[in-house]
């Protein structure tokens, strides 16, 4: 189930959703909107999305991760617009009859959602301005493209 | 005439999106980054860095690109 939305995330229904006897592992993971980065604080997020291209690079990312581990269910969700501090940004959610493969499968879709898919955060700091983030800013490597894809720490 | 979508910076360097820009036969996605560059010069910045999508799919500067297309600008994705 992939779904990007407006509204606040329920991760347990989104759980629950990817739950089977088949599956012995069940691992979610819960982006949320972070006060410190480095000596800077943010006092929101605010998230734009290309929905339609999202929801497709979302779909991409699930076909690709079920060719790698032998998932049962996946749950993923993104939240746009305007975001609290502590509030949930993204859940993604996966089952498989093993841990090792919930959680290889679950890095995997994070961290390729990260660098593929068409959304942006823009930062509301403490002082008043806001910034679109750029993950790019601080290397010399091209920018993401289908088969050359950043890998982030 | 293309149709053009802008997201996050790109939209609001530009002030609009979509917009609609004069679009030759056999224009590429170079050819779009140019035009863009010329009608827009405040998107310089993000031009070395912008991404273009051609029908909800990544583009290189050599695909080509036909009027009738979805096409969408936009600065490296930070989702997440």
């Amino acid at each position: 189930m992939i779904s990007l939305t407006h509204s606040p995330i329920d991760y347990h229904a989104l759980t629950e959703s990817v739950r089977s006897p088949q599956s012995g592992a069940v691992v979610l993971f819960l982006g949320t909107v972070r006060e410190m980065t480095g000596q800077r604080r943010t006092v929101a997020l605010n998230y734009e999305a290309y929905p339609t291209m999202a929801e497709r690079k979302l779909g991409e990312l699930e076909t690709a991760a079920r060719a790698r581990w032998p998932i049962d269910q996946v749950g993923i969700v993104h939240r746009l617009g305007h975001l609290e501090l502590g509030e949930i940004s993204v859940a993604v959610a996966v089952s498989c009859p093993h841990r090792k493969q919930a959680f290889e499968a679950g890095q995997f879709l994070i961290d390729e959602l990260k660098v593929s898919v068409p959304i942006w955060k823009q930062e509301n700091w403490d002082d008043g301005s806001t910034e679109w983030v750029d993950p790019t800013a601080d290397s010399s490597q091209p920018p993401p493209s289908p088969d050359n894809s950043p890998r982030h720490c | 005439m293309l149709q053009v979508q802008f997201f996050a910076k790109a939209r609001e360097l530009v002030g609009a999106s979509p917009v609609e820009i004069p679009w030759p036969n056999g224009g590429t996605v170079s050819t779009l980054k140019a035009n863009l560059t010329q009608l827009y010069p405040q998107l310089q910045p993000l031009i070395p860095k912008l991404l273009i999508a051609v029908n909800n799919d990544y583009a290189n500067d050599d695909s080509p690109v036909q009027s009738s297309d979805e096409v969408a600008c936009f600065p490296p994705v930070s989702g997440g």
